[in-house]
């Protein structure tokens, strides 16, 4: 680790990826202010998956790092996913 | 002196101590994930219930602190470029910011606690019992729950922020040794991160 040449990522980046959360979360308080139906809770999800991704890309430093430690953060939302399926499969088809 | 202090450090290791980090965010998110499944369930069940008592909670109140939170997570994020660019004083001041920010996401959740109290609303009320539905009180249970659980850990954050300002301060934190620096801020952003999914849920659907 030390030998390798390690990236400073610029304070212009955050920067960047700040205002870029910060219009997700209007869009999202926008978008969820329409009737949507059902869709609302999937489109409140998708930008709230969206602003996860950035926090974890650039400010968890995920996408300078090493790609095992981005490879495990993939795994334990695959193992969230495998449980949160496995819990509606049961409520779903409960009779 | 000075020797003794090389040789403490022998041994240092940024990677081990970020992967160390990174096992306990994961604990985290499984925690607050299985809080989010229990809501999802509860949503699932009662969904006209949990309609009607999203509305009650204040868009505004919650999207201010959600600016609250990513701001600091952008400071944080930058004391760490500041500590390896060797500028102590900007780490210490970003350091200092993001503990500010955190302190008033507390004080807005006070007062919006606070308003829901003198309202009635707060977990084993009687008011609640007499006049609202099963699928209601789950909410605010939940919303009390899992909103309180996410303050707790903006006070353990604050402490961690706290202590990386005293060891920048002592010098211990420097350019070549910024381990608990990167820490702090990647147990910060996952408060920031479950925020995230805390104000659409509860704020935001309804």
């Amino acid at each position: 680790m030390s030998d390798e040449k390690q990236h400073i990522v610029p304070y212009s980046t955050f920067v960047v990826v700040l205002v870029a959360l910060l219009a997700l979360t209007f869009a999202s308080i926008g978008i969820t202010s329409i009737e949507l139906g059902g869709l609302t809770v999937a489109a409140a999800l998708i930008f709230a998956i969206a602003k996860t991704y950035l926090v974890l890309a650039y400010f968890m430093h995920i996408k300078y790092d090493k790609p095992y430690i981005g490879i495990m953060v993939g795994l334990i939302f695959l193992l969230f996913l495998a449980v949160v399926i496995i819990t509606f499969l049961d409520y779903f088809y409960r009779v | 002196m000075e020797k003794t202090h090389q040789a403490h450090h022998e041994h240092y290791d940024p990677e081990a101590s970020k992967i160390g980090m990174w096992l306990f965010i994961f604990t985290e998110l499984l925690l607050f994930g299985a809080m989010f499944i229990i809501y999802s369930v509860y949503r699932y069940l009662n969904p006209e219930a949990f309609h009607l008592a999203g509305e009650e909670l204040n868009t505004l109140i919650g999207a201010i602190n959600t600016v609250i939170l990513l701001v600091s997570s952008m400071t944080i994020a930058m004391s760490t470029s500041a500590i390896r660019k060797g500028n102590i004083w900007l780490t210490q001041q970003l350091l200092a910011i993001t503990l500010v920010l955190a302190l008033v996401f507390l004080v807005n959740k006070y007062f919006e606690w606070g308003s829901k109290f003198s309202h009635g609303i707060f977990p084993g009320s009687e008011y609640m019992l007499a006049n609202y539905s099963q699928g209601e009180i789950l909410f605010f249970g939940l919303y009390f729950v899992m909103t309180g659980l996410h303050a707790v850990h903006i006070l353990v954050g604050m402490g961690l922020i706290i202590w990386t300002m005293i060891e920048v301060r002592q010098k211990k934190i420097h350019q070549e040794k910024y381990d608990l620096l990167e820490n702090s801020g990647l147990y910060w952003h996952l408060v920031d991160i479950i925020w995230i999914f805390l104000f659409p849920l509860f704020y935001l659907i309804h």
